[in-house]
């Protein structure tokens, strides 16, 4: 009859604006209002007028020596406190207009926070808060969560559940810390970490993709074997002959010229050891690689729709199995800070529980590099800060300041993630139909 | 390039899929496929796409035979597939989709994206796609994705593209688009095969049919049959392709909304402050393509879902605020979209399923334990009256085809004294023969002065079923129309098709008045409505997502 006549209303129709009617809740409101309140009520009332603190931005290798910076304490909680309210005021505003707060507010509201409980705890002492071994110390604890939020991206991202971080971490210190004191060097020590957390991550890849076990079972399960198999080792083999198998092999710490000279930063970022250059490479590198090379893309689509990978010829199966031996190396190198890269020897447990953390990292950095990044200082940071607090002899007791970090770990995943996208497949074992 | 599979068969256990199936495809030509679903159109097509090893049988391409290990065999020998669930990446933009396994890369791996970029444009300006390579496939209507997935076929120099119910997912001008497009392909030589159920496309535009059933090649047929000619043909008897039924004999509104709204915790909007009343002894449809706003309606009058504002009274009393069993009980009737996951529990028995309303209660309950007795019983009596076949009312539900698990629903969703009936999509996925039952009982249901609303996306059931049409698209009723006009004519499919395309009801009318679509020419010298032969339209999109599969299909898809 009639020919085709193309239908100009489907693709002319007026798109209307987007009327999203979004429930944007009051808790980031609420939470404002309690650093508020918590600044107001502990510790501006209870700061003495004329109480004075001290930050210490210098180290001694400085060139140029940055003097203490002494701030009137009072004076300035209050406008700590000012800076809280006014972003409260600013979220209820956004509330009303249905919008969410951007994520710089929460940063400002964070460092306001902790910046007013550090002028509270240094007001009208002797001692200085050290702003430099702070941020250094956060910086150091942060390494092996770094390393395993790596790790769990790159399997993650493909389609495997990587709850086998904290072996993986546990794996890598004791094999770094066994091959570099029998072979006396710390090097040697660091290229055998990877290989124990590939191998962990291979026993993982296995029983997921070959047996389809649930993922977060096999996990569990290889965590709980390494720490009873290296608990084992370490009170029979590595006990018996402490100066052979593990003796303390520190790596060198290797400033790089100039940059480490520089204030603050220099001595917190630039005079380090070669790990943790190797984790500044890779956090660059994995962002990078993820989302602009060829094997991001195909990894990225094994991890949201494998079937959509299989019908272009991509093996699903053969591509999470690598990545997840990837990141167990990964991983494994990360663990390798625990004892070379801190100069200690091997001892029982020691990841205590930090592979978990870094899972938690992933998950507030949104399955990003760089995002995993930043949830991992934040955790690095809230552990030393209690480190730091209660070697000054802050008041508040030790057992509680050792709760932060999880503490922080909690509160960030329930309050500020808000709902996140895991990748599509995760933990979804792939078969042809 | 010419085509030829010689003999085909595959076999999945007891179930021969596919039965020595011969198949020409000339180049250059759009052959269809058609057959009713189950009758292995798509294990067809998974074998010459390389998904599945034939178990016998041959492809010939060009005349020399081809075996293919994988799709990547067949992608190279010039096959290209739109599945029917897309194979797109939500998250990639277009660009990427597109690249997808066939990657232009620099050095290290590194991709190079503009030119991915530059493929994608130049496919899409070559056919009028308007496809943007930047955006991101979840921010895309439907129909283009499936633009997406053409341009990913074509940049792989498709010479053979197979459509695997293409139009399922689709508005009617969506589905007039489409055509265009296979029209363009075919002038540029590509040889299209399309798979589908559906009678109106094939007879709009195949050069020629091969109609599948259970398995085997039962003929050829020439697009100038009738539908009732290829239905029969189709199904391997006469069947009926109109709805029976007495003009409805309306009382009182005695369901009625009013303002109601839903909002997802992501702040879209799903349903949009619609009203509207159903009377006694009438069929509202309410129609509108997959994820427009229908299943949160529906869902909120059964109660499993909040609406954010609004009223939804039954017989005057205010339903919000009860509970699900509470409405059930007071005599809703409720047909599930998805029938294998809300409708029914598959692992358990037929018997159990038919009593999972009442299971509590007497005379099926004694105190806390249940009497087999009464529920065996219960179960011989609905399945004989509602025609099930079975082996035993004690087997899993799981054995029985879509058509008779479908009838148990209805069979234990009618059992009640009912005051309302809402089905969705009530004969997705099922053979003519329970089609013409469901509808039957749906009419019945109706003459007996129950207000009764069906969901559907399919235009024919919704012609064939309604007394009156809502209309929906992105959450709001487009418009409420009487199926019937004053003169007795039904109401034109290319209205209905542009209001569900979002164009009001008035300007609708005039531009179907203007213009003719591809199927609503089909239409001229028909044979009437029918019954629809739906397909499975559940997913706009892949499987295995996380998606809600009823957020609109539209850019407000995902926050």
């Amino acid at each position: 009859m009639s020919t085709a006549t193309p239908s100009p209303q489907t693709t002319s129709l007026p798109e209307e604006p987007q009327r999203a009617r979004r429930k944007v809740g009051l808790k980031t409101t609420v939470v404002y209002a309690l650093a508020a309140l918590v600044t107001l009520l502990a510790w501006v009332l209870d700061t003495p007028a004329d109480a004075r603190t001290t930050f210490q931005f210098g180290t001694s290798g400085d060139l140029v020596s940055i003097p203490d910076i002494d701030v009137p304490a009072l004076g300035f909680l209050v406008v700590l406190l000012v800076v809280m309210l006014v972003a409260t005021g600013f979220s209820v505003w956004r509330w009303r207009d249905r919008r969410p707060m951007p994520s710089w507010a929460h940063v400002v509201v964070g460092v306001a926070f902790v910046l007013a409980f550090l002028t509270f705890v240094g007001a009208g002492r002797s001692t200085v808060i050290p702003m430099v071994s702070l941020l250094a110390g956060a910086l150091a604890l942060s390494v092996p969560l770094v390393f395993g939020a790596m790790s769990g991206v790159i399997c993650e991202r493909s389609g495997i559940i990587n709850i086998a971080i904290e072996g993986q971490l546990l794996s890598g210190a004791f094999m770094g810390a066994v091959v570099a004191s029998a072979a006396g060097s710390a090097y040697l020590g660091l290229v055998a970490a990877p290989l124990a957390g590939a191998l962990v991550g291979a026993g993982l890849a296995w029983f997921s993709v070959s047996f389809r076990v649930n993922q977060i079972i096999v996990g569990v399960v290889l965590n709980t074997l390494i720490i009873g198999l290296t608990g084992f080792l370490f009170s029979t083999v590595l006990s018996d002959n402490k100066e052979l198998w593990n003796s303390r092999m520190p790596l060198p710490r290797l400033p790089i010229p100039l940059l480490s000279d520089i204030p603050v930063v220099g001595p917190v970022l630039f005079d380090q050891t070669i790990l943790v250059y190797l984790m500044y490479a890779l956090i660059f590198g994995l962002q990078f690689m993820l989302f602009r090379s060829r094997w991001g893309l195909r990894t990225r689509a094994v991890g949201e729709h494998p079937k959509a990978a299989d019908t272009v010829g991509i093996k699903v199966n053969v591509r999470r199995v690598w990545n997840t031996i990837l990141g167990g190396a990964i991983a494994g190198l990360g663990g390798a800070f625990f004892t070379v890269g801190s100069g200690l020897a091997f001892g029982r447990e020691m990841s205590a529980g930090q592979g978990y953390i870094a899972l938690a990292a992933m998950i507030l950095g949104k399955w990003n590099p760089w995002g995993a990044v930043m949830a991992a200082l934040l955790f690095g940071f809230s552990k030393n800060l209690g480190n730091v607090l209660s070697s000054i002899g802050s008041g508040v007791p030790s057992e509680l300041l050792l709760m932060l970090p999880y503490v922080i770990t909690i509160l960030a995943v329930a309050g500020f993630v808000g709902r996140v996208r895991p990748p599509a497949a995760e933990g979804v074992p792939y078969t042809k139909s | 390039m010419k085509l030829e599979l010689q003999g085909i068969t595959k076999v999945f256990g007891s179930l021969v899929a596919n039965d020595h199936i011969d198949l020409v495809v000339e180049p250059g030509e759009i052959h269809a496929l058609l057959g009713e679903n189950g009758a292995g159109k798509s294990t067809l097509m998974n074998v010459l796409y390389g998904l599945y090893d034939p178990d016998d049988g041959q492809i010939l391409l060009d005349g020399s035979p081809a075996t293919f290990k994988g799709p990547g065999d067949a992608v190279s020998a010039g096959i290209g597939m739109v599945h029917q669930h897309f194979m797109l990446v939500p998250v990639f933009t277009v660009a990427e989709s597109v690249a997808l396994g066939y990657e232009p890369t620099g050095a290290g791996g590194v991709l190079r994206l503009e030119e991915a970029r530059r493929r994608v444009r130049e496919i899409s300006d070559r056919f009028g796609f308007q496809v943007d390579p930047d955006a991101r496939i979840e921010d895309l209507p439907v129909g283009v994705q499936q633009r997406v997935e053409i341009i990913k076929a074509l940049s792989r120099d498709a010479q053979v593209l197979i459509l695997d119910e293409p139009t399922a997912v689709l508005t009617p001008q969506e589905t007039d688009e489409l055509i265009r497009i296979m029209r363009e392909l075919k002038e540029s030589g590509t040889s299209i095969v399309f798979i589908t159920h559906k009678l109106r496309e094939v007879r709009a535009i195949a050069d020629r049919i091969t109609v599948i059933r259970r398995g085997t090649v039962v003929g050829e047929a020439s697009p100038t049959s009738t539908e009732t000619e290829l239905a029969s043909l189709m199904v391997g008897r006469s069947v009926s392709l109109t709805v029976d039924k007495e003009p409805a004999q309306p009382g009182e509104a005695t369901f009625e909304v009013e303002n109601l709204s839903v909002v997802a915790p992501n702040g879209t909007v799903l349903v949009d402050d619609i009203s509207f009343d159903v009377r006694a002894g009438e069929i509202l449809c309410v129609a509108g393509v997959q994820g427009n706003g229908q299943t949160e309606l529906a869902e909120v009058i059964l109660g499993i879902e909040e609406p954010d504002s609004g009223s939804v009274r039954l017989d005057g009393e205010d339903l919000l605020g009860k509970g699900v069993k509470e409405r059930l009980r007071s005599g809703i009737g409720f047909v599930p979209e998805d029938r294998s996951t809300d409708g029914v529990v598959s692992s358990f028995s037929i018997a159990e399923n038919l009593v999972l309303d009442l299971y509590d209660t007497q005379p099926f309950a004694r105190g806390v334990s249940m009497s087999p007795a009464k529920v065996t019983a219960n179960a011989e009596q609905r399945t004989e009256e509602f025609d099930v076949r079975y082996t035993s009312v004690h087997d899993p539900i799981s054995t029985l085809s879509g058509g008779n698990a479908q009838k148990v629903v209805l069979a234990r969703e009618m059992s009640r004294p009912l005051r309302l009936l809402v089905a969705s999509q009530p004969t997705r996925g099922l053979d003519v023969g329970s089609i013409e039952f469901v509808h039957r009982r749906v009419v019945a249901e109706r003459d007996r002065g129950t207000p009764v609303i069906i969901v559907s996306t399919e235009l024919d059931e919704v012609l064939g079923l309604a007394d009156r049409i809502a209309v929906m698209y992105r959450g709001r009723i487009v418009g409420i129309v009487d199926a019937k006009g004053e003169d007795g004519a039904p109401v034109n499919r290319d209205v209905l098709g542009l209001m569900m395309a979002g164009v009001p009801l008035e300007d609708a009318q005039r531009q179907a008045a203007e213009h003719h679509s591809v199927l609503g020419a089909a239409d001229l010298g028909d044979d009437g409505p029918r019954p629809a032969a739906e397909g499975e339209t559940r997913h706009t999109s892949a499987e295995g997502e996380t998606r809600h599969t009823s957020a609109p299909a539209s850019t407000e898809e995902r926050p």
